[in-house]
């Protein structure tokens, strides 16, 4: 009987595809591999692989421990690569208007009740509630994509990071 | 609502279907299609998949091409059938031909053909090594199959309250990611916010997956839809955009043909391995193939605004400019 194999990529071992153009521009397909966007990325460096109008998805090199970030909205962070530790705090009083995009970095220690701690790894998906405070921690390099909306620190390098 | 008009059982037992113009018959092989200005033939097994999917997904993002010449488009609430439309031979031939209805009122005979046109060994949605042929003389049916739920979390899988994350009672692994591991995310919420704190795999839910080629939402920020699929064989439709769709491969391997989305004219294949991300633009139709059953998160904005603003050219048929 066939043993199948899933490929997954890390930052350490990855294959990237490509386009073959018939009659078109790569540069209209975006084409860009979130590993690789990672190995070029500093800590936590929030790199969007996807933009779709006012939402991205952010790819971010998942190394040592954050800063503290807020969002007036969800967002959904996916760990790809390594072990990633998200801790939650219920802020007292949230810092951003409800229609603020994206997150923003918080100057200070966040101020309000402990929510929790979530251990993520390669696969798995997490909820960041909107008007929480969050850190990140991973010992070892890793890789994670955010689901959310282009913010302040939104890094657009589409340049360097697609074909073309 | 109207009633849905079929004929009783032919010789091969099952019924013709009639809707405006178009009427739908099958035989032990084939799905025969006439409208006023023409006539088409498809394999049962190509038609059954597409005619699933686009019941499945009430119509779906834009057009939903069957194959290079039935299909219909979807302007959410009412939809088009067509002929031909999207095909340069049969407009220049002046053989296309569209109808419109009231998405429900031709939702209801779809559903109706689905139901009777499909046997009881075989399951439209399941990968071709997984389920039997759908040809021959009807042999019962398979109401469960075909009636599927769509899976749609309204926050993310796994948040109590929400969709709910796949076991084996259930969903046992798919043979072709027996190697995915299972374990969950270590999750300690202080009390009083369980709520509010939750992980879940997604690769693991994903190798749960008993279907193909369907795209079920897993978390939503806003309009920001994730709605990652398991891929294996053929997408049994090609899929037209009316907005910019994004894939994210996130194991294994698919190669998409690329096609001008009015005209069917070639414009691009695009091989994704794991980790590579790609945007589909909103004027193209695209059809994948998946040697191996892979993981793709398909990634949508529903904001039903866009494709007004894209075809009234406020808004880019390309996700970025560079």
């Amino acid at each position: 009987m066939t043993k199948y194999v899933t490929k997954f990529g890390s930052l350490d071992s990855y294959e990237k595809g490509g386009i073959e153009i018939i009659n078109d521009d790569p540069k209209h397909y975006v084409f860009s591999n979130i590993f690789e966007v990672a190995n070029s990325s500093k800590p936590w460096e929030k790199v969007a692989v996807g933009k779709n109008m006012e939402y991205v998805i952010e790819a971010i090199r998942a190394q040592g421990t954050s800063e503290w970030r807020t969002c007036a909205h969800d967002e959904f962070p996916t760990v790809l690569d390594g072990e990633v530790t998200i801790e939650l705090v219920k802020l007292d009083k949230p810092t951003l208007a409800a229609d603020h995009p994206g997150s923003v970095k918080l100057k200070d220690e966040p101020v309000g009740k402990k929510m929790g701690r979530i251990v993520l790894r390669r696969g798995h998906q997490a909820l960041l509630p909107a008007n929480s405070a969050y850190r990140f921690t991973a010992k070892k390099p890793g890789v994670l994509i955010l689901q959310t909306i282009h913010g302040d620190d939104t890094i657009e390098r589409w340049a360097d990071i697609c074909l073309s | 609502m109207t009633d849905v008009k079929a004929t009783k059982p032919n010789l091969q037992g099952y019924k013709d279907f009639s809707i405006g113009g178009f009427h739908f018959r099958r035989d032990e092989f084939f799905a025969h299609i006439t409208w006023p200005t023409g006539k088409h033939v498809m394999s049962a097994d190509t038609f059954l998949r597409a005619l699933q999917r686009d019941v499945a997904w009430d119509f779906f993002y834009g057009t939903v091409n069957f194959d290079h010449v039935f299909g219909t488009v979807n302007h959410y609430g009412n939809v088009d059938m067509f002929a031909g439309r999207f095909n340069d031979a049969y407009r220049k031939a002046e053989l296309d031909h569209t109808e419109n209805f009231e998405s429900p009122v031709l939702k209801q005979t779809f559903e109706a053909m689905l139901d009777d046109w499909t046997n009881a060994s075989f399951d439209p949605f399941a990968s071709p090594a997984e389920t039997d042929k759908p040809f021959g003389q009807k042999k019962g049916s398979n109401t469960s199959a075909v009636t599927r739920r769509r899976v749609a979390a309204a926050r993310m899988v796994g948040v109590p309250g929400d969709e709910k994350i796949r076991t084996d009672k259930t969903h046992p692994i798919n043979r072709m990611f027996a190697d995915v591991p299972q374990d969950e995310p270590e999750v300690y919420p202080e009390p009083g916010f369980e709520k509010d704190v939750a992980a879940f795999s997604l690769f693991a839910y994903l190798s749960r997956s008993d279907v193909t080629w369907n795209p079920s939402v897993v978390s939503i920020c806003k309009a920001s839809l994730y709605c990652p699929t398991t891929e294996e064989y053929i997408l049994p439709i090609v899929h037209g955009n009316d907005r910019v769709d994004w894939f994210i491969q996130l194991s294994d391997e698919i190669v998409w043909d690329v096609q001008d989305r009015d005209s069917g004219a070639p414009r691009a294949k695009v091989t994704m391995k794991a980790g590579d991300v790609a945007a589909m633009p909103a004027d193209i139709r695209h059809q994948g193939y998946s040697p191996k059953r892979s993981m793709l998160l398909v990634w949508e904005n529903a904001d039903p605004g866009l494709p007004e603003r894209i075809s009234k050219g406020l808004a880019s048929v390309h996700a970025v400019q560079f």
